[in-house]
């Protein structure tokens, strides 16, 4: 097979993969997204024109070596295409699932406009996958030690990125995680139909092999602080997401069944509430829900209370379809799993029962005014339009910001009014010497990729300033 | 001895178990990094096993030289029902923290603790680093009986006098905690400052009995809480008309600003799920009993 000869096919129609049917998965939380065959995934990889100039490469925000990669792959080297990836992310199977490639190397293919793009994360998510179902996952090697030693905080994707790569350059890294789980968002967050719980484990697991110490239980700034740590560790890196719910403000918020979006996602996620009574954590939706917000966490939200069988399951967002900012195949995906959508509606006030139930919620229409400081334009409420909606539960996914536990008890570190770490982009380097962040805890609320990009970033600076000889 | 606090070996180990009554149980666990920085008011979050619900309680005691921290559990619910089955030598699956604000130990002259029920084990801790601080303590410990009445002898050990009610009168004085408040006011006894740790009806008249008298009073609140690190905000409490998350901003809160009548509605969200889940539970339980 070492020999086999590339034949570019580049006309084939692309494959976009299988999805699950939608009137079967919103009755269940397996994937909705399938992966290719071994014949799926040969026949897209022979599509590769294997361009010099190599543009999906340049186009990754963590620079995967496409071409190298999905030749290997074509030659049925599997490991090798693997080890490809892994020079550059360590994380193929997380990025082939969540990475919005349409918007970055699948966006640059040469091949987009003329037949469709290569399907690059199909083909990432299937390499990873083949190896890890083979067990032919072989992690990198690692340098010699250094002696230094390094610590993160939280284990989301931008701490995973610094830890992977500060291990391979001989630091020994530890990284603290609150909950019980490993992954930070990609465990309490990303719903499992999208990022099955295997795949981040396994991810951990072969950081472990490389020699990452994982600590669960610790909570950053509350059981132990940065500076309490910096006794313990040469430099820290902080990337402890954006996990503070934001309130809409209305009343009747404190009513029950009224849950922030990461309560919602982290009881039926982290604790696998959909599996009550088999497991332990309880989940209350009753028979009508109601998600407010128009984000990637709103469609999350909605489409694991869906699979919760309730009656009906409505979203509210206050501008129109072109405006939201979720991803347009999340949003197809909900609605093809029967999710109402109500446009250009706003929650006024959540009214409940003598018990303290919500039982309805009071909306008022909207209309698209100026453009405002997002260059969005605003929406307005239009007089006289008040009307409303039943709800047994409702969600609020109107965006989060960073837990400012760790900025409260650390003296010295710079914030924004938003309450997140300031932090060169370039570096990860914060007001405290020492001390780098990056990922949610500085972006307020982005994406997976941007969090490993962060991380990758900071992993360099930290590694020429630990090599630097300078004690922080 | 000294402990690597960043060790996994022997993690969540529960040292030495004992029953203190029927459905009351004391678990000694190994958590070295957890007994190295717990402070009076800080709590931890346990699970049982995989698959477990995450369970707030509050630090009873702790040990930085054995690496250990002690935790009082009375057995309600399934997880609890279950964790009070664990033997000395068993392990929890997690064991979280410190997590929460610590309250804040100073002289205040004369404070009073005022606990019900299971909530006395949590009252304990506190009451000790007062006195340590140089306070005088009064202890008002109720309960609902006898056999419910838990660390008596401890809260002598540390107060300068303790008064026990029950409901029944199986021990101390029959009536309640409140009743044994009045009496003190009314003996012209001079309290500073009342901390106030049981059930939600109690501390919210705790908190109506010492507001006529102006006496700074503070009660720990246990609503539903999920992560307990500020994530989620299903701890949400509200504390002076504005919401305050338990996990993080408490579990202490100025009981005087404090909403106990939306606490109680909040902690009841989960009532049916909690029957239920019990309810199975013990039908394995006893089925398995049953084989043998």
């Amino acid at each position: 097979m070492d020999n086999k000869p590339k034949k570019p096919t580049p006309s084939i129609k692309q494959n976009h993969g299988r999805h699950q049917d939608p009137v079967e998965r919103r009755k269940n939380f397996d994937e909705v997204a399938q992966g290719f065959t071994l014949e799926d995934a040969l026949t897209e990889s022979a599509r590769c024109l294997n361009c010099k100039n190599k543009p999906c490469e340049n186009a990754c925000p963590v620079n995967v070596k496409v071409p190298q990669f999905v030749d290997l792959l074509y030659k049925e080297q599997f490991g090798e295409a693997a080890s490809k990836i892994y020079e550059t992310s360590l994380f193929p199977a997380i990025c082939g699932r969540v990475c919005p490639q349409e918007k970055y190397c699948e966006a640059a293919c040469v091949l987009k406009d003329k037949f469709g793009p290569v399907s690059i994360g199909r083909l990432e998510r299937f390499t990873a996958d083949y190896v890890r179902e083979h067990n032919m996952v072989t992690p990198p090697p690692c340098a010699p030690d250094t002696g230094f030693k390094v610590a993160c905080v939280g284990s989301g994707p931008s701490s995973l990125a610094v830890a992977a790569e500060l291990r391979k350059l001989g630091h020994a890294v530890t990284v603290f995680e609150a909950l019980h789980e490993f992954g930070g968002v990609l465990s309490y967050g990303i719903p499992t139909f999208r990022l099955p719980r295997v795949v981040v484990r396994s991810e951990v697991a072969m950081l472990r092999k490389m020699g990452v110490r994982f600590l669960k239980n610790v909570m950053i700034g509350k059981s132990i602080t940065i500076d309490e740590l910096k006794k313990d560790f040469d430099m820290i890196y902080i990337g402890s997401g954006a996990g503070l719910p934001s309130p809409m403000g209305a009343p009747g918020e404190d009513l029950v069944g009224v849950y922030s979006s990461n309560e919602f996602l982290t009881r039926v996620n982290l604790m696998e509430a959909f599996k009550f009574p088999a497991t332990d954590t309880p989940y209350y939706i009753g028979r009508k829900v109601v998600v407010v917000g128009g984000g990637n966490t709103a469609m999350d939200s909605a489409r694991c209370a869906q699979r919760l069988g309730p009656d009906n399951v409505t979203l509210l967002y206050r501008r129109t379809r072109e405006e939201m900012p979720a991803r347009g195949e999340e949003v197809e995906n909900a609605m093809e799993e029967g999710i109402k959508f109500e446009f250009l509606t706003a929650p006024l006030e959540l009214e409940g029962d003598e018990k303290g139930r919500l039982k309805r919620v009071k909306c008022i229409r909207m209309q698209l005014g100026e453009p405002d400081a997002s260059g969005r334009r605003k929406p307005v409420p239009v007089k006289g339009s008040e009307f409303y909606i039943e709800a047994d539960s409702l969600v609020v996914a109107i965006g989060q910001s960073p837990n400012p536990v760790i900025q409260q008890t650390t003296k010295g570190l710079a914030v924004d009014k938003h309450g997140c770490i300031t932090a060169e982009e370039t570096t990860g380097k914060t007001s405290l010497d020492g001390i780098y962040a990056g990922g949610d805890v500085v972006r307020g609320g982005a994406t997976v990729l941007l969090a490993m990009k962060d991380g990758k970033a900071a992993a360099k600076a930290i590694h020429e300033r630990l090599m630097s000889g300078v004690k922080a | 001895m000294k402990h690597d606090i960043y060790s996994t070996e022997g993690l969540y180990k529960i040292v030495e178990k004992t029953d203190i009554s029927s459905t009351i149980s004391r678990h000694v666990i190994y958590a070295p990094l957890i007994a190295a920085k717990a402070k009076a008011g800080h709590f931890v979050i346990l699970r049982a096993k995989e698959g477990g619900e995450r369970i707030p309680v509050t630090l009873v005691d702790w040990s930085p030289e054995n690496g250990t921290i002690t935790v009082i559990i009375q057995a309600i619910g399934k997880s609890t029902v279950q964790i009070n089955s664990f033997k000395t030598g068993d392990s929890f699956s997690d064991v979280a923290g410190p997590l929460g604000t610590p309250v804040e130990i100073k002289k205040w002259g004369t404070v009073m603790g005022v606990g019900g029920g299971v909530g006395i084990a949590e009252l304990y801790p506190i009451a000790k680093a007062y006195r340590e601080a140089g306070n005088r303590i009064i202890s008002v410990l109720g309960a609902r009986n006898k056999d419910l009445l838990i660390l008596e002898k401890e809260m002598e050990s540390i107060s300068d006098k303790v008064i026990v009610t029950t409901d029944d009168g199986s021990a101390g004085k029959k009536g309640l905690v409140t009743d044994a408040m009045k009496e003190l006011y009314a003996a012209g006894e001079k309290i500073d400052a009342i901390f106030t740790i049981g059930p939600i009806p109690m501390m919210k008249f705790v908190a109506l009995t010492s507001l006529p008298h102006k006496t700074p009073t503070f009660a720990s609140l246990n609503p539903v809480m999920l992560d307990g690190t500020g994530m989620c905000g299903g701890c949400r409490v509200e504390i002076g008309g504005k919401p305050k998350f338990a996990c993080v901003d408490g579990p202490m809160f100025d009981a005087h600003q404090t909403n106990f009548d939306q606490l109680m509605k909040r902690t009841a969200a989960y009532r049916e799920h909690e029957k239920q889940s019990l309810e199975n539970y013990q039908k394995d339980h006893q089925c398995r009993i049953g084989l043998h």
